[in-house]
Parts: C-alpha cells; sequence; structure tokens
C-alpha cells in the first residue's frame, strides 16, 4: 500500500511542479496576478508530495519490504537500520527522490525568502525552478521508477553494496546534491533576470548567499567524498581524477567563479553578463555531472547500472533546459549594459584573472573528462585520461591564480591603491618565503621545486588574507561577517594548498609481504605484522590483522585492518585501518594469504593529508559565516521597497 | 594609457593566456594519454614498442600463480583467441579473480610478458570492464579488425 501511496505522491508532485512552472513563467508575462498567487502553495505542496513520497520510501525500506524491487535489490533484513535508511540513495532510482526532494526543499526556502524580491520577480524564479523539478520529476517517473514491485515479492534483499556501508558515504551524497542543486537556484535568478530583461546590483545581492551557500555545501560533499574514497576503497589517494569526481569538481571550479563575479556585480555593477553566463553554466554542469554519472556512458565506482533511455532522456533534458537559458542569454544579455570601468590593478582586474583562470581549470578538467567519450564516437582508439594530463594541466591554471589572489584582496575597487600596501605584501611573501624553506628543508630535508613553491603560496594567501581584518582590528573597526567569511575561506584554501603541496611530494608508499611477527620499515616508521584471526560483524565474516606501528622503538599506534566477505554479496572488500602520528596518516590496507604464512600488506605514509579535508571544511565554514551577513537581508528589504515603488516603470518582455 | 588600450591589453593578455594554456594542455594531452588493447592486438604488434599501454581482457582460469610467501604474481589474460601473460608485485584488488575482466597498466617487455605496476577491478561482482567485454564480443562474433572502440575513462582502481 504504501510504495503505490508513494507513486501516487509522485505523480501529484509532477503535475503541482508543472504548475508552479507555468504560473510563474506565464503569470508574469501576461501580467495575472491571481496566477503569480498560486505559485507559492504550488511549491508548499510539491513538496509535501515529494516528502511524502520519500518518505514511503524509507518506510520500505525499514520495514524490509521486499517486494518493491528497489529495496530488494539494495538492502538486506541483516543490514542495520542505519544503512536501511542510507540505502535510500544508495543507487540510482532513490538518488533522484533525494536529488528533487532537495530541489523541493530549496525552493521552499526560496519561497519563505521570496517575500523580500518584488513579487513578479519572484514567481519567476520559482517558476524556473519548477521547470528543474518537472523534468527531474518527469524522468523519475518514466524511466525510473522507485517504487515498481516485484511478483513475486523476493524472500530477502540482494543487500547494499559492502562500499556503500560507511557512514562518511551515508552523509556523502545528501550534501554533495544539496550542493549541486543549489546552483539550481542561481540558475533561476539568472533565467528570471534575464526574462525580467533587467539586472542590477540588488539582484546579485539577493543571488549571492543563495550561490555562496550551495557553494559551500558541494566544497563539503567533495572533500567527504574524497574522504571516504582515501580509507573505504583503500586506493590509498585522496584525488583519483576518476570521471564522477571530475563530474562534480566542474561545477564546483565554475561555482567559485560565479561566487567572486557576483561579488563584482553586487559592489561595483560590472560583468554582469558575464555572471549570468556562470550562473548557467554552473548548474549546467550539474546536470552534466548528473548525466554522465547516471547514463553510464562513463565507467567508474559511482556509476550504476546503465540504461540507455536513462541518458537520452537526460540529454534531451540537458539540450533543452541549457539550450533555452543560452537562447534566452543571447536574446536578452546585450540590453545589460556595465557603464562603470576600473583600472588594470583594482580589484576587479584580479577578480577578473580569478575568473578566466578557474573557467580555464574547469575546460582543462572537461577536455580530459570528455576525450575518452570523443575519441570513442569518432572511432580514434580507446584511450584513458589519468592523473599525468589532468596534474599538469590543473597546476598551470591554478600557479598564477595563486599568486594573483594575495595581491587581489588586498586591491581596492576601482582603483588599485596596492602602492599603500606594498610593504606589507612584501613583508608577507618575505615571511612566506622564509617559512616555507624551513617546513619543506628543515622538517622534510628533500622536495621537488614545486613544494617549497606550493607552501610558499600557501602560507602567502593566509597572511595576506589576515591584513585587511588585522587592519580593522587594529583601528578598532567593525569586521562585517562579509569580509570574516570571505578571510577564513581563503585561510582555507591556503591550507589546502599548503597540504597539496605536502602530500603530493612526501607521500611514502609499500607493498610488503610478511609473516607473523617480522616487521618492514616505511619511512621513519616500523610496521610490526602480529598475525591474523577471524572477524565477525552483523552481515560480515572475514579476517583481522594486527599491525603494530613504533617509531624509533616507542610504541605510536595499534593498526586493525580487515578483509571482509558480506554474506549476501559474497563480495570481498578491504577496510583500510588509518591513524594519525605526528600529522602524518598512516594508512594499512590487508592483501592475500600468499601462503607459506605470509600476508600482503599495503603500507602508506601521507603527510598532512587530513588537512585537506580540515581546509575544505573552513573554506564551506567561511562561505556560511559570508552568506549570513546581515548586509543580505537588511539591503534585501530596502532594496525590494524601492524596487516595488519602481514596478510600473519595468517594461513587461 | 587610455581607458580604451588597457581594456585591450586586458583582453590581449587573457587570449595570449588561454592560447598558451590550451597548447600546453593539448601537448600534455599528447604524452599522457594510454590506450586500451587486447590480447590479439598484442599478439599482432599493434603496440608501439616500449608504450605504456592498458591490456584487458579476462584472467584466464587456473593462470594465476605465487611463488609461496612472494609477492610476486603471475597470470594470463586472455580474449580467448590470444593469451598474454602477466608479472605484477603489488597488492590485488578485492575483486581480482580468475574468470573475471581485468585492466591492467603497464609495458610490455622484450620477451613477450606484460610488466604490470596497476591492476584495476571494479568494484561489482557483475561487471565486467565495457571496453574488455565489447573487445571480446568483437573476437567471437566478429572478424572485423577496427581499432577497439570503447568507454574507458574510468575503471576503477585497487592497484597501486
Amino acid at each position: 500500500m504504501l510504495p503505490e501511496l508513494g507513486q501516487f505522491a509522485l505523480i501529484l508532485a509532477l503535475l503541482l511542479a508543472g504548475l508552479q512552472a507555468f504560473f510563474g513563467i506565464v503569470g508574469p508575462m501576461l501580467g495575472r496576478e491571481r496566477w503569480m498567487a498560486a505559485v507559492t502553495p504550488a511549491v508548499a505542496g510539491q513538496f509535501v508530495m515529494v516528502a511524502l513520497a520519500a518518505g514511503c520510501l524509507i518506510a520500505a525500506f525499514v520495514g524490509n519490504d521486499f517486494s518493491v524491487a528497489y529495496v530488494a535489490d539494495n538492502s538486506n533484513s541483516a543490514l542495520p537500520l542505519f544503512y536501511r535508511v542510507s540505502a535510500l540513495w544508495g543507487a540510482h532510482e532513490g538518488s533522484l527522490v533525494l536529488w528533487i526532494l532537495l530541489l523541493a526543499g530549496w525552493t521552499v526556502a526560496v519561497a519563505v525568502g521570496a517575500g523580500r524580491l518584488p513579487p513578479r520577480f519572484a514567481a519567476r524564479v520559482l517558476g524556473v525552478l519548477g521547470v528543474v523539478s518537472f523534468g527531474f520529476l518527469l524522468f523519475t517517473l518514466a524511466t525510473s521508477n522507485p517504487f515498481l514491485r516485484l511478483d513475486p515479492p523476493a524472500a530477502d534483499g540482494a543487500d547494499l553494496n559492502p562500499i556503500l556501508q560507511d557512514p562518511a558515504l551515508a552523509v556523502h551524497p545528501p550534501i554533495l546534491y544539496t550542493g549541486y542543486v543549489g546552483f539550481a537556484v542561481a540558475f533561476a535568478f539568472a533565467c528570471a533576470a534575464m526574462l525580467e530583461g533587467r539586472m542590477d546590483q540588488s539582484w546579485a545581492r539577493w543571488t549571492r548567499p543563495w550561490t555562496t551557500v550551495a557553494w559551500a555545501f558541494l566544497t563539503c560533499g567533495i572533500a567527504l567524498g574524497s574522504f571516504w574514497a582515501y580509507y573505504e576503497l583503500g586506493w590509498g589517494g585522496f584525488w583519483f581524477w576518476d570521471p564522477v569526481e571530475n563530474a562534480s569538481f566542474m561545477p564546483w571550479l565554475v561555482g567559485t567563479a560565479l561566487v567572486h563575479s557576483l561579488a563584482v556585480t553586487d559592489k561595483r555593477g560590472l560583468f554582469k553578463s558575464w555572471t549570468l553566463l556562470l550562473a548557467i553554466l554552473a548548474f549546467s554542469l550539474s546536470m552534466l555531472g548528473t548525466f554522465l554519472v547516471r547514463s553510464g556512458v562513463l565507467v567508474s565506482v559511482h556509476s550504476f547500472a546503465a540504461d540507455p533511455r536513462r541518458g537520452v532522456f537526460i540529454l534531451a533534458f540537458l539540450v533543452v533546459m541549457v539550450g533555452g537559458a543560452l537562447t534566452l542569454y543571447a536574446w536578452r544579455a546585450p540590453r545589460l549594459r556595465s557603464t562603470a570601468g576600473f583600472e588594470l590593478g583594482a580589484r576587479e582586474s584580479f577578480l577578473l584573472f580569478n575568473n578566466v583562470l578557474l573557467v580555464i581549470a574547469a575546460a582543462t578538467v572537461f577536455a580530459g573528462t570528455l576525450a575518452p567519450l570523443i575519441s570513442d564516437a569518432l572511432k580514434l582508439g580507446t584511450l584513458s585520461v589519468g592523473a599525468p594530463y589532468f596534474n599538469p594541466t590543473f597546476m598551470l591554471s591554478m600557479l598564477p591564480l595563486l599568486s594573483l589572489l594575495a595581491l587581489g584582496i588586498n586591491a581596492g575597487w576601482k582603483r588599485g591603491r596596492l602602492k599603500d600596501k606594498e610593504r606589507t605584501l612584501l613583508l608577507t611573501l618575505l615571511a612566506a618565503a622564509v617559512l616555507a624553506c624551513a617546513v619543506v628543508f628543515g622538517i622534510y630535508a628533500h622536495g621537488k621545486v614545486l613544494t617549497p613553491v606550493g607552501v610558499m603560496l600557501g602560507i602567502w594567501i593566509i597572511l595576506a588574507s589576515l591584513v585587511d581584518p588585522l587592519d580593522r582590528w587594529r583601528r578598532s573597526l567593525s569586521l562585517p561577517r562579509a569580509v570574516l567569511g570571505m578571510t577564513v575561506a581563503h585561510v582555507g584554501l591556503g591550507l589546502a594548498v599548503i597540504a597539496l603541496a605536502t602530500v603530493q611530494s612526501f607521500t611514502v608508499e609499500r607493498d610488503v609481504a610478511l609473516a607473523a611477527g617480522a616487521s618492514a620499515r616505511v619511512g621513519s616508521y616500523d610496521f610490526r605484522f602480529e598475525g591474523v584471526r577471524p572477524v565477525e560483524g552483523p552481515n560480515y565474516g572475514g579476517t583481522g590483522a594486527l599491525v603494530v606501528v613504533t617509531r624509533g622503538g616507542a610504541p605510536v599506534a595499534i593498526l586493525t585492518p580487515q578483509k571482509r566477505q558480506y554474506w549476501v554479496q559474497r563480495q570481498l572488500t578491504s577496510v583500510t585501518s588509518i591513524r594519525m602520528s605526528r600529522g602524518n596518516n598512516l594508512l594499512v590496507a590487508l592483501g592475500d594469504d600468499l601462503g607459506a604464512g605470509r600476508w600482503s600488506l599495503r603500507i602508506q605514509i601521507r603527510p598532512l593529508v587530513s588537512l585537506i579535508w580540515l581546509a575544505a571544511l573552513i573554506m564551506a565554514v567561511g562561505g556560511t559565516l559570508a552568506a549570513s551577513d546581515r548586509r543580505y537581508r537588511t539591503e534585501r528589504a530596502r532594496e525590494s521597497a524601492t524596487a516595488g515603488a519602481a514596478r510600473p516603470a519595468i517594461q513587461s518582455p | 594609457m587610455t581607458p580604451r588600450q588597457r581594456r585591450m591589453t586586458l583582453v590581449v593578455g587573457i587570449v595570449a593566456g588561454v592560447s598558451i594554456a590550451g597548447a600546453l594542455a593539448l601537448s600534455a594531452f599528447r604524452q599522457n594519454v594510454t590506450f586500451f588493447f587486447d590480447p590479439s592486438q598484442v599478439a599482432s604488434g599493434k603496440v608501439p614498442p616500449g608504450e605504456r599501454f592498458r591490456l584487458g581482457g579476462m584472467v584466464e582460469e587456473g593462470s594465476l600463480k605465487r611463488a609461496p610467501g612472494s609477492l610476486e604474481v603471475r597470470f594470463v589474460v586472455t580474449d580467448f583467441s590470444r593469451e598474454v601473460p602477466v608479472v605484477y608485485d603489488k597488492v590485488l584488488p578485492d575483486l581480482f579473480r580468475e574468470g573475471a575482466g581485468v585492466v591492467a597498466h603497464g609495458r610490455l617487455r622484450a620477451d613477450g610478458t606484460f610488466v604490470a605496476d596497476e591492476v584495476l577491478a571494479k568494484h561489482d561482482e557483475k561487471y565486467m570492464p565495457p571496453e574488455v567485454a565489447r573487445s571480446l564480443k568483437r573476437r567471437n562474433g566478429a572478424s572485423r579488425a577496427a581499432p577497439t572502440s570503447a568507454v574507458s575513462a574510468g575503471t576503477t582502481a585497487a592497484g597501486g
């Protein structure tokens, strides 16, 4: 009964999304006040229906209803309750439900905040969000219905993929999707502005907090995914340039550019059409990511069962949405003129470089991700593109970006006036260089050329971002949250750069064959293998090893890697064991029984790798802080009052 | 400089930057892509000598050999028409098994043995890498000798 109710709720949600789209877009065009007034109830109704559908699916998982095909494929009666809930997004159909639920959530949030917007504009924003939601609901119902029944019902489920039975993975998709879907809000604001044919600084002020929050979620989501890949997949790295990782990284790069270009549009009324284009691009890349992952055209750990109909549907939807938005852009963008100018050394020019470099970075990632597909389509041979391509090309745009960052945040708007801060900047650069050399050559005593450069840039970025806040503090000026948030995010970036440079250069990894009682020296640590014993969990059995780590005779850590066999899927899964020591991440994975009493072990030592994820978290916190600045709320109220007064003057398109 | 000249300088600078980046990316791309070959293509000498490439096929039943206690492992990759012996000295991925699909990265030694530095198996039992699946289908079903074409972006790794 519940699954049928869920499906019925999804169908109702589809109808409501259609109404929301129609009234939201057509209402303002025809100037029908009552049509526009119907948009908000449609939003609320759609959210309730989607939440009901998601609730029904969760109930089917929790109640072990194996007559539902999706539950039977992705759950099992022995699966712990926590994973039965997170199994909702363990495969294709359920993750679409999650995507739609989050989109409905964002839409409700926009509708609540829309009281401060001019009503016509608000209706258009919600209307565009309705179109997006309609497309995804139709996709779900037409190609990926999660409520399909099995007849006869399965006796028990096929279980959740063992590598997905992990706490970090339980929260990774919701957070990542919140970021992905959040760019839909920026997209909707951009489309609404183009439909209005009018875009001013207040538009940027409305859009900024939404975009920044979405960006913060995306940052967190990517970091969580990287963390999960590091310890669960046992690959031992934190980033693999896997196509699906790239699919989330491209919208992040463009979203970062958007956050910065919005700042210029907000403060100076410049980069208007560029900002619109970035907003369209960021969400298009989010949808392209969905297409790449869901359609099965890319092979990756994330890709679910391939169904050609799904790929075609998403591609068609992508073409309609992106094509429509770009057509609107070509038609309306020429109307948006920026009148103000700026000097070469001004903050605007640095942000222009920031945008260009970030978009170049996204383009190189895009090229590398899609090259195998294109080469395949053109019958040029089967090729694969990996880190040897991505690392150098990515550095190519990141090095200038990071070098200009310290200058850019200290440049004034409109006129550069960097001369006033020349001394401070030189001092911070000098301090960064000395510190970097001390760290790289003092602690690690060796390194590639780029290591000290990277560490220096990271330290310089941190020091330079602190110049302005410290100056304000010294002169006891107020420190608005927008400035504080920006500083925190940039400090996070600096930390990330330091961590990345260090990890890349000073990682030690070795695969060893050890008998019980034997030890291996890796780096400055001794790993003594104490032997294996059987382990048993709620839905798996396996082998656990005990590895004692010492450094110069002093005990450091006890590591317990496991090799599990999950009963239902009979799939072997390695569970790595990780401990921190003096800033190093010690990782041990258990390999195979080699015979003669020896086992293979994979041992890796990565300095500062945890700092990468911590830094991403700091960046996300910075973004959230900045988005919560009072100026967005108070100014918004004032702007909408003036915009409301000026409304009769706006030409309807 | 007038504002116009300044703007032009900026535009020229950006265009130059983008072009340089594009050229460098293209050269990095040329040097760093790895192509996929199946055992029959290897046997017919299609692989440029000394080049690092991806070898894909099935692990032949009963071919997995290891001296007791040694990390070094030997197995044979087959497309049911030709075979290539492979040697690997790291931890094998969880899903590696005889009779299942595999993709190995590495180079061909002069004696015809493939020295792998990375062995990949997808994290799904039912899975066969599509490039392997298509190449097998072609070997068995047709005599067409077109270059192997398949999607190969990210068979995921458990190899070093």
